[in-house]
């Protein structure tokens, strides 16, 4: 049987996240662009947990000001995130989810303007909290699109 | 420095004072004749549009301002690949305010973005056409002196008219407003304007597939195009085509005050016996879309008379 216990060592400062859905660190990894930064993440895959069964993990160590996180309150509301400071727990963040997301999805309305235009921004919008319905900014065509 | 790309820009109590600002210039025209003199309009029509095109143009005319544009996008630098913001970045030297038809929905809203002038949305794609809900909006205010307390029948396309969308959204914000929605089952009004909009703010509405059937309780009658090709088979159209084709006989089961307006162009579903009956009002439709665009071409420009 493969023992499923890793050790990752302690982050300076930085963020952890927890609670990250099974196999969804790769994702998240992409859509808060952590390829662009020079800053070392450690990403544990299906670690066990006694709430989820499983789980993924995100180390991330970085200045805590160099990562916008609310676009996680769009891909996953259950994500625990630790904001680590001096080695510390200095904050715990609940998500939410965000008014506005920009350049994470694209409008996929082919008679949206952003599907001639390349250099816009792909922007949505929060319009139904209670429905976790986001509109394309420019067309207002609603997001089918799954990211959880 | 404010533009228009939606009819909801504009609260009920602005929206008032634009339609009293319309009802004052068609009451005295000489009065704006000079209202915009050395002032400019861009008419930025990517896409043909000659009714919307040429009311704006007359609008900004009877101010006595001056127009220029373009009339398609072959005509423009658009063809040669030019962006929508370098475009209103450019024109924003030329003109004064523009107005700007594009089939890219969003399009006017980037134009917003980058320009220095006020943008009017004067249709983009199937989302939006403010200037038509506010011209149907003062129309229906002109003729029967309120926007409140009124029965509406849609008739026609209610699945793709953007037009009843808009106006259904403009409406629901009057007190006691209800809707008799009419159309074929194959173009029923969408199940999310339904839920999000008349459920949501519960509006009484009633969905009936008869003309005739709605008629006799109607203060107010918009009638849409129902085109051909939105019918799954030749069949069902011909089958139902006639059921919204307003005609002298039909009129005579309306009530004596309900106007019938319609966006135009029609193509037959208005017969044109009905042009002569004094409740036809389409074409006043069209006159009130100049009073309304000089309205707001003067609110937009913030030039006060």
């Amino acid at each position: 049987m493969i023992n499923n216990t890793l050790n990752v060592g302690r982050i300076e400062e930085g963020f952890v996240l927890d609670h990250i859905q099974a196999g969804r660190s790769m994702d998240i990894y992409k859509y808060l662009h952590l390829d662009k930064l020079d800053c070392c993440v450690a990403i544990i895959k299906n670690a066990r947990s006694s709430k989820m069964g499983k789980k993924d993990i995100m180390k991330i160590e970085c200045p805590i000001d160099f990562i916008d996180l609310d676009i996680l309150g769009f891909i996953d509301h259950n994500i625990t995130i630790n904001i680590i400071k001096d080695s510390e727990i200095v904050e715990k963040k609940a998500l939410h989810l965000p008014r506005e997301i920009k350049n994470v999805i694209r409008c996929k309305n082919p008679r949206c303007i952003t599907s001639i235009e390349q250099e816009l921004d792909h922007i949505f919008v929060l319009t139904n909290p209670e429905k976790e319905v986001y509109r394309c900014k420019y067309c207002e065509e609603k997001y089918e699109g799954n990211l959880k | 420095m404010r533009h228009l790309m939606s009819p909801l820009d504009f609260t009920v109590e602005e929206l008032d004072k634009l339609m009293d600002l319309a009802n004052d210039i068609e009451a005295n025209p000489e009065k704006y004749a000079h209202a915009c003199a050395g002032k400019k309009l861009a008419t930025l029509f990517y896409e043909p549009s000659t009714r919307t095109r040429l009311s704006h143009e007359a609008a900004m005319l009877n101010l006595g301002g001056s127009v220029l544009g373009f009339s398609s996008q072959d005509s423009s630098s658009a063809a040669k690949g030019e962006s929508v913001s370098d475009t209103i970045r450019t024109v924003s030297c030329y003109a004064d305010i523009c107005a700007m038809r594009h089939p890219k929905e969003g399009a006017p809203m980037v134009a917003s973005r980058h320009s220095t002038i006020p943008v009017i949305n004067a249709g983009d794609g199937g989302h939006q056409h403010p200037t038509q809900t506010l011209t149907d909006l003062l129309t229906i205010r002109s003729l029967k002196g309120h926007l409140d307390h009124m029965t509406i029948g849609l008739c026609g396309d209610l699945k793709f008219g953007r037009t009843v969308h808009s106006l259904i959204h403009a409406l629901v914000r009057y007190p006691g407003i209800r809707f008799v929605l009419i159309s074929p089952e194959e173009l029923r009004l969408p199940s999310y304007i339904r839920s999000d909009i008349l459920d949501r703010e519960n509006i009484p509405y009633e969905e009936v597939v008869r003309l005739e059937d709605a008629l006799p309780k109607l203060d107010l009658l918009y009638m849409t195009r129902v085109q051909k090709e939105r019918f799954f088979n030749e069949e069902d159209y011909v089958r139902m085509k006639d059921f919204y084709i307003l005609d002298a006989k039909k009129m005579k089961m309306a009530p004596e005050n309900m106007y019938v307006l319609h966006p135009l162009p029609r193509v037959n579903e208005i017969s044109v016996e009905v042009d002569d009956d004094p409740r036809a009002a389409y074409f006043k439709q069209v006159q009130y879309g100049v009073y309304i665009r000089m309205a707001l071409i003067l609110t937009l420009l913030e030039i006060e008379v």
